[in-house]
């Protein structure tokens, strides 16, 4: 299984092959509720690590997702043009957002798995 | 609570937190001349004495009603059915603000969506919201909509036959961005091209090779159309249009002196999250009864706040109400026949004032309500001097930069009958002599 990294924004991100792909976290979609839209960023964008790159909408409120890292966008998920749900049902395999192709070392400054949870402890209390 | 304000200690206490010792102290700043100046105001009068100084000035104005009406240049004379002011009047309508707070206002969420939905039908365009300000607001708001549709192009284009008034105003909203208002055909960094359906003068373009035109530069079309000639012309939508605006005022509301109105608004369906203003859908409640709610708020401000795609929140929902009620009483076949009367009017009064000795249609090709008049001498006279008889043959286009003084825009609705067009001519037959 591949190791997977996440941002204070919730966004994670875990290589593969030779990009790395980017999602939501569990968390954060449950937080968000019924996701209803994705905005995705255009393949070849130039993103910047903690920089806004898309807009995910769920029922209750609209937020903005930021780049989990440096780099430039290889590929998007266009499933969720038309099953924005995906993020809900499969936050970290079939509602991928996009895959960036990156260097490894923005992926080292990211939390790892264990360093998230001790994170997300934080974020409720 | 009490209903006194500050008591005289409520004012000591805040004078000296302040640090001063009278109130006046606390108007030093204001220059000594102008502090407390002394007001023309007459005494006062009986309740009968002001309604009869003020029936006496009402007496003034000139209705539009009486006399000859031809002056248009944006607000319309139309018919209005007595039954627009009977449901508007109703009290759950007229007096309410914001009445629309989600879920719990269903009749005037329901009349939004009718509204939407019928306004959608003569645009021939995927969504319609809940109304803007006027028809100027709207044409700004969807240059601004382009602007986020296209980033990286800057440039706002409009064809010749915007109203120069709704360019002052698109101005405005563009003071404080880096976008640009051009003329002229779109170029590569156009976001979007504007043009009017039908233009400030009346005349009547080819939509589908202007939004063929504009679509080949990368850019978004947009079409101002008046509601009422989409009732015989081909809908903007068909012709390619990405947004569609309009003022609804034609559609049963009232001239007013020039207020308020009601700005129209529609885009495509895969535009719809850049458009800016409510939409009332229609969706089920959990036991499966139909019901109406605000939806694709998440754009809004009170969600995304600096984000919003628009922070102007002002509807015309009761105007939106008016319009509702206006086409549902027409109906399709009461719009179109509405706009074929005033069409085959329009023809017929350029026919008669055209062939008067001096003057000259100058509109030329199809044109719908409006068209330019030349005359034989200033038309701002000509329209001073009918008006002295309680005539107005139209505007007088020397009000705007760039029109010749001899221009007349005269307007023909269905309100005026054949008799009218007739003694217009014979007046203006006159006053040229």
């Amino acid at each position: 299984m591949m190791e997977i990294r996440y941002a204070k924004t919730h966004e994670w991100a875990g290589k593969e092959g030779d990009l790395y792909v980017c999602g939501l976290s569990e968390y954060a979609q449950d937080k968000i509720g019924d996701v209803v839209f994705v905005e995705l960023p255009e393949t070849g964008a130039e993103v910047e690590q903690n920089a806004p790159f898309g807009v995910i909408e769920s029922v209750k409120a609209a937020n903005d997702l930021y780049s989990p890292l440096n780099g430039e966008v290889a590929e998007v998920n266009t499933a969720l043009e038309d099953e924005p749900e995906l993020v809900n049902s499969s936050p970290l395999e079939d509602g991928w957002i996009c895959k960036i192709r990156s260097d490894d070392e923005s992926f080292a400054a990211l939390m790892s798995e264990d360093e998230y949870q001790v994170y997300l402890k934080g974020q409720d209390e | 609570m009490s209903y006194i304000p500050h008591t005289a200690d409520d004012r000591r206490t805040m004078l000296e937190t302040l640090g001063l010792s009278t109130v006046k102290d606390l108007f030093t700043d204001i220059p000594e001349a102008y502090r407390y100046p002394e007001l023309k105001i007459p005494d006062g009068l009986s309740e009968m004495d002001v309604k009869e100084k003020l029936s006496s000035l009402a007496r003034k104005n000139h209705a539009s009603e009486e006399g000859l009406w031809f002056l248009g240049g944006g607000l319309y004379r139309h018919f209005i059915p007595s039954v627009v002011d009977a449901v508007l009047s109703r009290g759950e309508f007229f007096s309410a603000y914001t009445p629309y707070q989600p879920e719990v206002s269903q009749g005037t969420l329901q009349a939004v969506f009718e509204f939407q939905t019928m306004v959608a039908e003569l645009y021939g365009m995927d969504v319609v919201n809940a109304s803007h300000y006027d028809g100027a607001a709207s044409m700004a708001e969807a240059a601004l909509m382009a602007r986020r549709c296209k980033p990286g192009r800057n440039t706002i284009y409009l064809d010749e036959g915007i109203h120069p008034e709704y360019k002052e105003v698109l101005q405005t909203y563009l003071t404080g961005t880096d976008a640009l208002l051009k003329e002229g055909p779109p170029g590569e960094d156009a976001a979007c091209f504007i043009t009017a359906y039908p233009g400030f003068t009346g005349e009547i373009k080819d939509l589908k090779s202007l939004g063929n035109r504009t679509h080949e530069a990368g850019a978004l079309f947009i079409v101002h159309a008046d509601p009422l000639a989409c009732g015989i012309l081909e809908s903007p939508g068909a012709c390619g249009a990405d947004i569609v605006t309009g003022e609804g005022q034609p559609l049963g509301i009232p001239m007013s002196f020039g207020g308020p109105t009601l700005g129209l608004f529609a885009t495509t369906k895969a535009l719809i999250r850049k458009m800016p203003g409510r939409v009332v859908g229609q969706t089920m409640d959990a036991s499966g009864r139909a019901g109406c709610v605000l939806t694709f708020s998440a754009r809004e401000q009170h969600i995304r706040r600096e984000k919003a795609t628009s922070n102007i929140c002002s509807n015309q929902g009761l105007l939106a109400l008016a319009a509702a009620v206006y086409m549902a009483a027409l109906g399709k076949q009461g719009i179109r026949e509405t706009a074929q009367l005033i069409y085959n009017k329009g023809v017929y009064a350029a026919s008669v004032l055209g062939s008067l000795e001096g003057f000259k249609v100058k509109t030329e090709g199809p044109f719908f309500r409006e068209f330019v008049l030349t005359c034989p001498r200033p038309a701002r006279e000509i329209a001073d001097e009918l008006q002295k008889k309680g005539i107005f043959p139209g505007l007088a286009l020397d009000r705007f930069d760039g029109f010749p003084e001899n221009d007349l825009l005269v307007c023909v609705t269905e309100m005026n009958s054949k008799d009218d067009i007739d003694s217009l001519a014979a007046a203006l037959g006159e006053v040229s002599r």
